[in-house]
């Protein structure tokens, strides 16, 4: 991703790895790693979404939990305004915490089932010190009425709203303290089809509302378009490419992308389909194939994609590309 | 050309803490010969357990059949002696599901699995089951077939577990081919696969395929004829064609309307449907969808609206049908 010009980004993440230990046998020897994130460098300014797309394995998860410190990276940097984030002992991160939160896929394994959900609207209120007693529940109703939901919910266990609810109050949490950035991690894909319209309109209406950062995570290529104003692909741990949203989707040059967004299935019967089909499958991110990660599935590779690991070329417009096709395009 | 399978007025019933719950509620439909009909929905509109009813599939309890007809051929499968239908299933219809791991036994190799699946049917002896194996298995496009033959299931990625149980479900060259949500846990890319896979061998062998989805985008790519399950019931039925040019279900039109296109950009809000998707049994007096729908009156209350014909080949079960528009 080039360098972001004009006034520092509200997060910049600079070669990030985040590598996990293959341990085998009786001693539990370290065997290997599993470089779920493996060098990735990325920025999100402020009322901005960057969309984060990928196929399962690809690390899109890994990388958004290692930027909130859910996750130990193994190293590089990330920087929240300015603070370096990657130094900081847990008991320094938590005052951060409040200016960074994430909302996840499935809303009801993380919410506490036992608790109500007054209680886990209020819970990020008192952790915080922020408001107790009559304020506290004061501002969890008015919270539940920005999600759209019922006064009524207040008092409700988890299990007895539907999924959409859930993530409304997923959404809730993640946003009572008035953070700047949220990590969204595949916030709709346990939805159902006509619920999916409706979370993602709360979403970008909050985004509006309060000046938020998203960097959303997901595999649903038309949602990722719809909210984002730009989209970095990942393959293997590694960003393969990244641009303004409109850019990547009209224009896209990497190999990968073009096959994934040519996969997408198309909701008009009248449509001509000229799908690029790749063969083989993703590759173990413990033994990622030398060279390009992707030469073994793409249709244009040759020699040299299989000895040289092709840099993230700058090809204009805030548009990046790492492949050797477009070595000829690069800009700087 | 008839329909190949028919199920006329389907009530499927399952018992629950809070009573004897009607999931399917009277759903009759059609898959017509070598051609492929798409069943949508929504979780708990009842679209799986129509589809195991078929092949009496159902778990029992807590579900069961409690009425209607499942004609193959013009014999009710419903009430066929088990021994008569174990000839049919597997071999004449045979069915793909959403979870291939659950499908598959984890202790046998994935080419035994399949000669066995061929043996249940076919005089074959060991050798030529296994051959046969092994030509299903390069059929569905899995490299090195021979070797594959010999993998366990968790040896192999979840796009190729998907594509086994493609191959033992064609080994015996089935007429009619149901599958559940086959492409629901995979990528995007091994998706494209899959369906490319389903759509030839479909046309090469006149085939006739039901293809139980929620993505509409599947729908549009894969099936002539649909049709839109919404708790319990079927809300619409129409060709592909007519079915996005010109739904006549609100439901439908909806859901279409939801669906982010590609190239859109973000310049508009999204449609959305108000409302959750009612729980089972939870459902509203007269149509079930009227607590949703924009263009509910009085009537939507009080009348369930019948299943009917609102153009020609479409049919819809709405008081306040979505005009079509003057072209189509």
């Amino acid at each position: 991703m080039p360098e972001p010009r004009g006034p520092r980004p509200l997060l910049e993440v600079k070669d990030l790895r985040t590598h996990f230990p293959i341990r085998r046998g009786a001693w539990g020897r370290v065997r290997g790693h599993v470089r779920a994130v493996d060098g990735v460098s990325l920025h999100v300014a402020r009322g901005e979404t960057l969309g984060l797309v990928g196929e399962s394995g690809c690390g899109k998860s890994t990388l958004g939990r290692s930027v909130l410190r859910l996750l130990e990276p193994t190293s590089g940097s990330v920087a929240l305004d300015g603070v370096e984030l990657t130094a900081l002992t847990q008991g320094a991160l938590r005052p951060l915490r409040r200016k960074m939160q994430m909302v996840f896929q499935d809303p009801y394994g993380s919410l506490n089932p036992r608790m109500t959900v007054g209680e886990i609207v209020g819970e990020p209120f008192a952790i915080h010190r922020v408001a107790s007693g009559e304020e506290r529940r004061r501002r969890v109703m008015k919270l539940l009425d920005q999600m759209g939901l019922r006064a009524d919910a207040y008092d409700r266990a988890p299990h007895e709203l539907s999924g959409g609810q859930r993530q409304r109050i997923g959404i809730a949490r993640a946003i009572a303290l008035d953070p700047e950035l949220i990590v969204a991690d595949e916030p709709i894909s346990a939805l159902d089809v006509s619920i999916q319209a409706q979370i993602v309109n709360l979403l970008a209406d909050l985004q509006k509302e309060r000046g938020l950062s998203y960097l959303f995570i997901a595999h649903d290529l038309k949602i990722v378009e719809y909210l984002s104003t730009r989209v970095a692909v990942m393959y293997l741990g590694k960003i393969v490419e990244s641009a303004p949203s409109e850019t990547l989707y009209r224009r896209p040059k990497h190999p990968y992308t073009q096959a994934l967004l040519s996969a997408v299935p198309v909701p008009d019967p009248d449509r001509q389909r000229s799908r690029i089909l790749l063969g083989g499958e993703l590759p173990s991110p413990s033994a990622p194939p030398p060279g390009c990660p992707f030469h073994p599935r793409c249709p244009h590779a040759f020699d040299r994609c299989k000895v040289e690991v092709p840099p993230l070329y700058d090809l204009g417009g805030g548009h990046t590309s790492a492949c050797f096709l477009n070595e000829g395009e690069r800009t700087a | 050309m008839g329909a190949l399978l028919e199920i006329r007025d389907l009530q499927v019933e399952l018992a629950t803490a809070r009573g004897t719950l009607r999931a399917v509620d009277g759903v009759s439909l059609e898959v017509p010969r070598g051609q492929t009909l798409g069943i949508v929905g929504e979780s708990g509109c009842g679209k799986s357990l129509t589809a195991l009813s078929v092949l009496r599939l159902l778990r029992a309890p807590p579900a069961r059949v409690a009425k209607g007809q499942v004609l193959f051929e013009g014999r009710d499968l419903l009430t066929l002696p088990e021994a008569e239908l174990r000839r049919i299933r597997g071999d004449r219809i045979a069915m793909v599901f959403q979870e291939p791991m659950s499908s598959l036994n984890p202790v046998y190799t994935v080419g035994a699995q399949i000669a066995e699946a061929v043996r249940a049917h076919r005089p074959l002896d060991r050798a030529a089951a296994r051959a046969r194996a092994v030509e299903m298995l390069r059929q569905v496009g899995i490299p090195a077939p021979l070797e594959r033959a010999d993998a366990y299931p968790h040896q192999l990625s979840g796009g190729m577990r998907q594509r086994v149980m493609i191959a033992m479900a064609l080994a015996c060259d089935p007429e009619l081919l149901i599958a559940d949500e086959p492409t629901t846990a995979l990528d995007v890319t091994v998706q494209a696969q899959i369906l490319e896979l389903l759509r030839g061998l479909q046309r090469s062998r006149r085939m006739s395929m039901a293809l139980i989805t929620h993505d509409l985008g599947v729908v549009a790519e894969t099936c002539d004829e649909v049709v839109v399950m919404y708790a319990g019931r079927v809300v619409e039925r129409a060709p592909v064609r007519d079915l996005f040019r010109h739904p006549a279900h609100p439901y439908t039109a909806g859901l279409l309307r939801s669906i982010p296109r590609l190239e859109q950009g973000r310049a508009q809000r999204l449609w959305a449907i108000p409302g959750s998707v009612p729980a089972l049994g939870a459902w509203p007096s007269g149509c079930r969808f009227r607590d949703r729908c924009d263009r509910a009156t009085e009537i939507c209350a009080q009348v369930d609206p019948p299943l009917e014909a609102k153009r020609p080949g479409q049919l819809a079960a709405c008081h306040h049908p979505v005009e079509a528009p003057a072209d189509a």
